[in-house]
């Protein structure tokens, strides 16, 4: 079964890499081709870390398990080799780059795709960013701008799924995505994901979030809640549903006793 | 932090100006300085009575004055000096036509590209090597507006009185120990007039090439923008991967009339074993505009910072400046700006990056006079450090002597963080890829206004410096 699993995750265990902290605790995650995955769970449970894990985050060290994409060791791969192989992680907190618009950005990034002797094609370029802008109800002026430098922090979501959208991944990796979004701005956001899926019937998603909201727009196959570096929870979208009534304390008396 | 094997210093083969000419001087002093020496230098270019008295005048000063104990280390500066060929002189005479220029020399600067960039952007060229200009020439056109470009022994030649009025009068030569030796053994560089009201389209360039071992290169260049007129300069140097040091040490003299508009550009891209020790200054008149625009990439250790004496109401100065300091380099850059009248302006930004064992540091100067009532002046510098064994200094002086003067400074270090870089890789760049576009973000700002293939081999640098042999 694993086979077909897109992408899996076996008792993964992970540590910040220069220090004696352990977070994940042993998780175990199989995503298939075109599925949603949602994780909740409480600020501090290692969502995050989940995710820069599978991204290849230096920060942090796998100490036990395993990581596998299509098949091959995720956690023997850099960080640019995992991106190129189909994995894209919209960040929690985008970071700035002075001086480097968007589209110089993405410009770089489709061409560090290429072969050392090829060329991307600027005009290809062009329209397929045109065409993702448009998709996100996004000003064209917006590529020009540096890369999250004095953006909002809408805009800096909006940034990361735009390059979600010119860059075509096969796993998305969304860390709370839809904090900080309006909710004209979280439909636009919700769907776009739609698009790219249908465009890419086989993209998977795995979608960290504090709040049931954005699941009424993106349908998650399963929810998980995660706490304290373990999935303690896996059921479909009603145990979003029922997180949102009853909080996290049953996880956190049972965590006690 | 990245990884070693990326940061690794770039070795000296990446530098692709390192080659040797074989060229024989037709001429060359014995090493190390002396009066004698001044006086062959003087001889050799057949100069006018006062300019080998003031040549040997200078030549005391440098003797009195003591190396200076602030800035890079000139602890074995000199040991080198003793060793220096003063003066080597390339070729008999200086041409007007590249045919004219021996076949050696002439493919060092195809080598270079210079005939070309002439042929398709600029206004003039003037192309010295060691010691002389062997080259220089100025487009029909622009001669007959009246614009002189020349070399600066033509320009003593053919206009006495008009370089003898402005000549040392931005820099005297007790301005400070180097330019005390520049005055003494000044060699090559140019003379340029541009007529009130004429506004070149394109700009003018001088490469410097400096091909002997143990060379001093002293080019002394004096430039007169007239009321009204506008024009840009450039000036690009390279030279020869030595195992000896070598040393450069130019002054550079401008004077900008009324309502002018003048930029002078340098991109400095000496080899590592270059001493660099440069002094730069314009004095700027009525409503006028000048601006320094300065690339230290390349020597050993360069101790340079442009100045703009804004000596008349409305007079504006602006300093922009990047500074790459790779292993063992070490940028002493920044610039100055003195306010003498009401209405003044200024603007620095300076922009660092430090790499390995690298560094570099910011020194200038803003000083503000009694009654440059409304004075303006901002200054902002940013350094940017590569590694952990990086390194930067800021040393702003201000003076302000006038309650009115507004002056503001912002500086600020930034390191190349594991955030930005993962993000990066994130997307799909390497580690090198990742690194070479957070730097040229970072100099953006200055880089935009470089001369595109000035730009365009910046990038080819920042791209060899960050790439490593990863893997
Ligand atoms: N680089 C790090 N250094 C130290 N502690 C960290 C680091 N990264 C995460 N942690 C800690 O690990 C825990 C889980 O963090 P995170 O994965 O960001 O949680 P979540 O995303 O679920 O809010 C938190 O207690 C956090 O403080
Ligand atoms: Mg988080």
């Amino acid at each position: 079964m694993n086979d077909a699993a897109i992408l899996s995750v076996a008792g993964l265990r992970a540590k910040v890499a220069d220090e004696d902290l352990h977070i994940l605790k042993g998780v175990d995650l199989v995503i298939r081709p075109g599925e949603v995955h949602a994780i909740m769970g409480p600020n501090g449970s290692g969502k995050s870390t989940l995710a820069k894990v599978v991204a290849g985050h230096p920060a942090y060290e796998a100490t036990g398990g395993s990581v596998t994409f299509r098949g091959e060791d995720l956690l023997d791969m850099e960080p640019d080799e995992r991106s190129q192989a189909g994995v894209f992680m919209a960040f929690q907190y985008p970071v700035e780059i002075p001086g480097v618009s968007i589209a110089n950005f993405l410009r770089t990034s489709l061409q560090a795709r290429l072969e050392d002797d090829e060329e991307l094609d600027l005009f290809d370029f062009q329209e397929l960013l045109m065409e993702r802008m448009e998709l996100l109800d996004t000003d064209p002026s917006f590529a020009q701008r540096p890369v999250n430098d004095g953006f909002s922090g809408g805009e800096k979501k909006r940034n990361e799924i735009l390059q979600m959208a010119v860059l075509k991944p096969s796993l998305a990796l969304m860390d709370e995505t839809d904090s900080g979004l309006d909710i004209d701005a979280l439909k636009i956001v919700a769907q776009g994901v739609n698009t790219l899926r249908q465009e890419n019937p086989d993209m998977s998603v795995l979608l960290i979030t504090h709040y049931q909201r954005i699941l009424n727009y993106i349908i998650p196959d399963m929810v998980h809640v995660m706490f304290k570096g373990r999935i303690v929870e896996s059921g479909g979208p009603e145990v979003a549903m029922e997180l949102e009534a009853r909080g996290y304390e049953e996880y956190r008396k049972a965590h006690v006793a | 932090m990245p990884t070693n094997e990326v940061i690794q210093g770039l070795g000296l083969d990446d530098y692709k100006f390192g080659f040797v000419t074989d060229s024989e001087p037709v001429f060359r002093t014995r090493p190390g300085l002396d009066a004698e020496i001044v006086r062959q230098i003087s001889e050799r270019k057949d100069e006018p009575e006062w300019m080998l008295k003031r040549r040997l005048k200078a030549l005391r000063i440098y003797d009195a004055k003591p190396m200076p104990d602030w800035g890079g280390d000139l602890s074995e500066l000199q040991e080198t000096l003793d060793q220096t060929y003063f003066y080597v002189k390339p070729q008999e005479q200086m041409e007007r036509s590249w045919d004219d220029v021996p076949e050696n020399i002439k493919q060092t600067f195809e080598r270079l590209g210079i005939p070309e960039a002439e042929r398709k952007l600029l206004a003039g060229v003037g192309a010295q090597y060691d010691s002389e200009m062997v080259y220089h020439s100025l487009k029909e056109e622009w001669e007959s507006k009246g614009v002189i470009f020349d070399s600066i022994e033509d320009g003593l030649r053919n206009h006495p009185e008009l370089f003898r009025k402005h000549f040392g009068t931005v820099i005297p030569a007790a301005d400070n120990k180097f330019a005390a030796l520049n005055s003494a053994v000044w060699s090559g560089g140019s003379f340029v007039y541009i007529p009130p009201g004429v506004e070149l389209e394109t700009p003018l360039q001088a490469y410097f090439r400096v091909n002997q071992e143990r060379l001093g290169q002293f080019e002394r260049t004096l430039i007169i923008a007239d009321e009204g007129s506008r024009a840009h300069y450039i000036e690009g140097c390279t030279a020869p991967v030595y195992s000896t040091d070598s040393f450069h040490s130019g002054v550079i003299e401008i004077i900008v009339n009324r309502d002018a508009f003048f930029r002078y550009t340098t991109i400095q891209n000496w080899s590592n074993n270059m001493y660099n020790l440069v002094t730069q200054r314009a004095r700027v008149h009525r409503g006028a505009h000048m601006e320094w625009l300065d690339g230290n990439l390349g020597s050993k250790l360069t101790m340079k910072y442009p100045s703009c004496y804004l000596m008349e109401e409305g007079a504006h100065g602006e300093i922009m400046s990047i500074a790459y300091a790779g292993d063992g380099q070490h940028q002493d850059t920044g610039g100055k700006v003195i306010h003498v009248a009401p209405n003044t302006s200024s603007s620095i930004v300076s922009k660092s990056i430090s790499k390995g064992t690298g560094r570099s540091s910011y020194r200038g100067l803003c000083k503000v006079y009694d009654g440059a009532t409304n004075a303006k002046s901002n200054v902002e510098c940013d350094a940017l450090l590569i590694n952990e064994t990086s390194r930067t200094d800021t040393f702003p002086y201000i003076e302000i002597d006038e309650r009115s003067a507004s002056v503001g400074h912002e500086a600020t270090v930034s390191k190349v963080g594991d955030e930005q870089l993962f993000y990066l890789m994130s997307r799909g760049m390497d580690e090198a890829e990742a690194m070479a576009l957070i730097v040229r973000g970072f100099i953006e700002p200055i880089a935009k206004e470089l001369p595109l293939e000035y730009a365009v081999e910046l990038n080819r640098l920042i791209e060899l410096e960050m790439e490593g042999s990863v893997g």
